[in-house]
């Protein structure tokens, strides 16, 4: 069972904890370099490459602005189709809507392809309370599922394993698995398949995402690469779609540009290996009671903050993930939600706000502002950007009542940095200091509690000069103090 | 209020900034990508180059020689019971049935049910279009692609691709195919790298994919 | 031309060795560098943390002082990244027209080093020499930010007796991030320990780079561990001749 992400700690927390496993950091920095490599290889075949990404910006720029006018347009197609559109405006009420729905089939099993937004929503522990079993059959998912554990990364989610760990989880939690089972991947595989094949054949319930909804023909449109999905969009007779708004398209064609930007931005492929598109119910073919669950949970909160609102752009491609350094090293887990790496350092707290809790106050600092993030996104996210934005919201927004060290801190040296004498005095404090450290030219323990102590637990740093720029140039220049352009004499005098 | 007029109310008090309803000059949104094509001569080369890539078999044959490659194919896979999308010509039909094969046909309105499907070692169908640059195939749930179930249940499946419904990529694809019909994009059998990032071929969907690239005018 | 140095809090304060070299290798060139005294900071490390309203005043602060000079000059990428991308944002915040007239104004005027020497002043060889094999971090402001490109390579195989070697993974970040080194302490050493591991494969004596913010952070953890490597800025490198050893004795 994925538990909802309740209660994580902030960003600094988790990620010391997730250094501290070199398992981890071992398989996700193979992993990562892996794909980044393909990545690289599949985009230098397109030459338009970079039009896509200005052409995808644009599109999805578009559905923010117009986002009311595409879902409605949206609605009325997929009903004419045959199909059912629900609105929710969090997940409780999208969790109150899957529950009602599946429990007018009057069944007890539903089978699942990965969905995050249902992640999002909590919904298979909703559907657990309502005595309704959710089996997840991605197998990574499944894997995530079986273990009790919470998925590490958007796209693999269960890449924190080892073959040897997945194996010992098949043995203790799969039902019907052999004993004999071995940890070559082939080998897990074929176990998964044996042990969801028998349920996709007699799944009455299917509950899945979508990864893009078509306004002007009512289409949805799901990517996967096992065949779970083909499996619960087609075989049951009841499917139920919990939709993100934000992964509207206006047209038809608009999906040319998608359909090549995310299969090589993700699994670093030309194409995935199956992609499912329907539009309402299909007589004949697949289910018969065709049902989407259009989703708010933040999205219209993200859509308010004009710096923040481009990372509704974002088709959960992972790219950002794989080139972050800083994920690369703590894994998804340390980022305490639903969507991690850089994507998820934004969205979270747009969608939540930055005031909601820890996790959504300390995302915004867990980043250096690298921007290889911002190089490989498909839709041209801008994070770094959205980060600085975010970390103004975080001061403006979530400093109430006294303020903290930090904040003192920072406006003391606010005031001090916005006059050159407070400037000059603070270095000449500084140069005494420094006289009285004259025999060292590092300091190895900073005597100042919090972020002295942050960096001289294993960094050394250099005893200040005694000399600063300013008063070495004042000393060598002194006859050459040169007049400011502006100060200059001007050759006409001034109009009153 | 329904949570619907709430959505919407909200969506519109999130941009006191748009206040035109259709997109003007400023925002039209560049297509520079569709300037040129990326693709070489030789679509069908490429298609079958492409195809291969993703683990799946590949034949081109002329049209005469279509019933012959299909009953080789079953016979290597080993394949005695097979089905049949009600829209396959005729005479392929006829030929499978000569071959020895138990041929299941799927028509319109008589959906095979789920045991009827997994009883079936193989299926074999035409397809709507391909694309070249990415070595997929589309089925559009039609006469000659068959029911989506029929494709997905059994562990081969024997795809049929005229080169005449060979596109070079992804827009022109798009454009011929109709968005009112459950559609099935196919490239290459299953595949999961969920288990340390290792592609392992053939979880859920078939495992076997073999194609045919057939040239109706028979060279 | 009036050019004029933007010395950088940082420098200023604790590298003020990259400031001397800077003008040392700008005269030596024939430039004449103002240095306006009413200069304090950019306000990067201010903007980074979030607090914006400070930093609107450290740049107002800054449109004063540079405002006349035809070309300013940095040795400081992230500096330069701050005055152009970061400064018209603010004054679009502050809704002050007159304020984002001035951002216009200077904003364009501002130069890293590098920039300067190759864009500028059209040189790559300074005249420089530095017989010491040596690696090259390229920093994220410098690669990504303000995209310097093989400036900082091609000075800097211009400089004789100098040997350059290439320095593996180069496009990663090294886990300063300003704050970050702070705020996330863990990730950051993490990060830097892998550099400088990258540092040494490479054997090079010194590690140098265009903004003394990283190379401190790197220079810290060099020290920490068993040293052995030294740490200087592109300026410094560059300002080195056959007479200058060290210490940098203005040209006159």
């Amino acid at each position: 069972m994925s538990r909802a992400f309740i209660g994580m700690p902030a960003f600094p927390a988790g990620a010391k904890e997730a250094l501290g496993n070199p398992q981890l950091r071992s398989n996700l920095h193979h992993a990562t370099t892996t794909i980044r490599d393909k990545r690289a290889r599949v985009i230098a075949e397109l030459p338009e490459w970079e039009d896509l990404r200005l052409s995808g910006a644009a599109i999805k720029d578009d559905v923010g602005r117009h986002l009311d006018r595409y879902l409605e347009q949206f609605e009325a197609e997929f009903t004419a189709a045959g199909g059912h559109v629900h609105w929710a405006r969090d997940a409780d009420e999208a969790n109150r809507i899957v529950v009602d729905l599946v429990r007018a089939t009057g069944e007890t099993e539903v089978v699942k392809v990965k969905s995050m937004v249902t992640v999002e929503c909590a919904l298979n522990e909703a559907l657990a309370e309502a005595g309704i079993t959710a089996l997840e059959t991605d197998l990574a998912e499944l894997i995530v599922q079986l273990a009790d554990d919470l998925p590490s990364h958007i796209l693999v989610p269960a890449i924190h394993l080892s073959r040897g760990e997945i194996r010992e989880i098949f043995l203790a939690n799969m039902s019907g698995v052999r004993d004999d089972l071995t940890d070559d991947p082939a080998d897990l595989a074929g176990s998964a398949r044996a042990y969801l094949r028998k349920r996709f054949m007699s799944a009455k319930v299917g509950i899945s995402g979508a990864n893009f909804m078509i306004a002007d023909t009512g289409t949805l449109v799901v990517l996967e690469s096992e065949g779970n999905g083909r499996m619960c969009l087609t075989l049951p007779e009841t499917l139920i779609s919990v939709v993100g708004i934000e992964k509207m398209l206006p047209t038809w064609s608009d999906l040319e540009v998608f359909m090549q930007l995310l299969p090589r931005s993700s699994t670093a492929e030309r194409m995935n290996p199956y992609t499912t598109m329907w539009t309402g119910a299909h007589a004949g073919d697949g289910p018969k009671n065709v049902h989407v669950v259009l989703l708010d949970n933040g999205r219209t909160r993200a859509l308010a903050d004009p710096v923040g609102r481009q990372a509704l752009r974002c088709i959960r491609c992972s790219a950002c993930l794989n080139v972050c350094p800083v994920y690369e090293r703590v894994g998804g887990k340390a980022y305490g939600s639903v969507y991690p790496g850089p994507i998820g350092a934004i969205l979270n707290p747009l969608l939540h706000s930055v005031d909601n809790g820890p996790v959504e106050k300390s995302l915004p600092f867990a980043s250096t502002l690298c921007g290889r993030c911002f190089e490989v996104c498909p839709v041209r996210i801008d994070i770094p950007d959205v980060l600085i934005h975010l970390r103004g919201r975080v001061v403006e927004e979530t400093h109430h009542g006294l303020p903290g060290a930090e904040e003192l801190g920072m406006r003391a040296a606010g005031l001090v940095l916005a006059k050159p004498g407070l400037l000059g005095a603070a270095q000449r404090a500084m140069g005494v200091a420094s006289r009285l450290l004259s025999h060292r030219s590092t300091i190895g323990a900073l005597p100042i509690p919090g972020w002295g102590a942050n960096w001289s637990g294993a960094r050394d740093i250099p005893v200040p000069p005694r000399q600063s720029f300013r008063r070495w140039w004042r000393r060598s220049h002194r006859s050459e103090l040169p007049i400011p352009p502006s100060a200059q004499p001007q050759t006409r005098s001034e109009t009153p | 209020m329904s949570a619907k007029a709430d959505i919407l109310s909200r969506i519109r008090a999130a941009r006191p900034d748009v206040t035109f309803d259709s997109p003007s000059d400023a925002y039209a949104i560049p297509r520079d990508y569709l300037r040129s094509p990326s693709v070489p001569e030789g679509i069908v080369d490429l298609f079958c180059e492409r195809v291969a890539d993703y683990k799946a078999r590949v034949e081109r044959v002329p049209a005469a020689g279509v019933p012959a490659a299909i009953a080789a194919a079953l016979t290597t896979l080993g394949a005695q019971r097979v089905g049949v999308a009600d829209g396959l010509p005729e005479e392929w039909r006829a030929a499978l049935v000569a071959s020895g094969v138990d041929v299941v046909t799927e028509h319109p309105g008589a959906a095979l049910d789920i045991d009827a499907l997994q009883a079936l070692d193989a299926v074999v169908t035409g397809s709507a279009v391909a694309i070249a640059e990415t070595g997929t195939i589309v089925l559009d749930g039609g006469a000659t692609s068959g029911r989506r179930a029929l494709t997905l249940v059994p562990d081969t499946h024997l795809c049929i691709v005229s080169v005449d419904d060979i596109v070079d990529g992804v827009p022109a694809a798009l454009a011929r195919l109709s968005p009112t019909r459950p559609l099935t994009w196919i490239s290459g059998p299953s595949a999961t790298s969920d288990i340390e990032l290792q592609r392992v071929e053939g979880v859920h969907g078939p495992r076997t994919l073999h194609v045919l690239v057939v040239d109706p005018s028979g060279d | 031309m009036r050019v004029a140095l933007f010395v950088t809090c940082l420098n200023d304060t604790m590298f003020p060795d990259t400031g001397r070299a800077t003008v040392s290798l700008l005269e030596r060139l024939g430039v004449t560098v103002d240095f306006p005294v009413g200069q304090t900071c950019c306000g990067q490390m201010h903007i980074n943390s979030g607090y914006r309203r400070e930093a609107t005043t450290m740049m107002r602060g800054f449109l004063g002082a540079f405002a006349g000079y035809d070309a300013i000059v940095a040795p400081s990428s992230s500096c330069v990244g701050t005055v152009r991308h970061q400064f018209p944002k603010l004054a679009d915040e502050a809704g002050d027209p007159g304020l984002t007239r001035d951002v216009e104004e200077v904003s364009p005027r501002i130069y890293d080093l590098s920039e300067f020497l190759v864009d500028r002043l059209g040189v790559e060889d300074v005249g420089a020499y530095f017989p010491h094999t040596v690696t090259y971090h390229s920093t994220c402001h410098s690669r990504r930010g303000i995209m310097l490109g093989d400036r900082p390579y091609r000075l800097l195989r211009a400089v004789r007796g100098l040997t350059l070697i290439d320095l593996p993974n180069s496009e990663e970040c090294c886990g300063f991030g300003g704050t970050f080194s702070v705020k996330n302490p863990d990730v950051s050493v993490a990060m830097g320990s892998d550099k400088v591991r990258h540092v040494r494969e490479t054997g090079a004596e010194v590690l140098v780079a265009a903004d003394r913010s990283c190379l401190m952070h790197l220079g810290g953890l060099v020290s920490r561990s068993r040293g052995g490597v030294k740490t200087m800025h592109l300026a410094e490198v560059l300002a080195q001749t056959e007479e200058s050893g060290h210490g940098h004795r203005r040209a006159s």
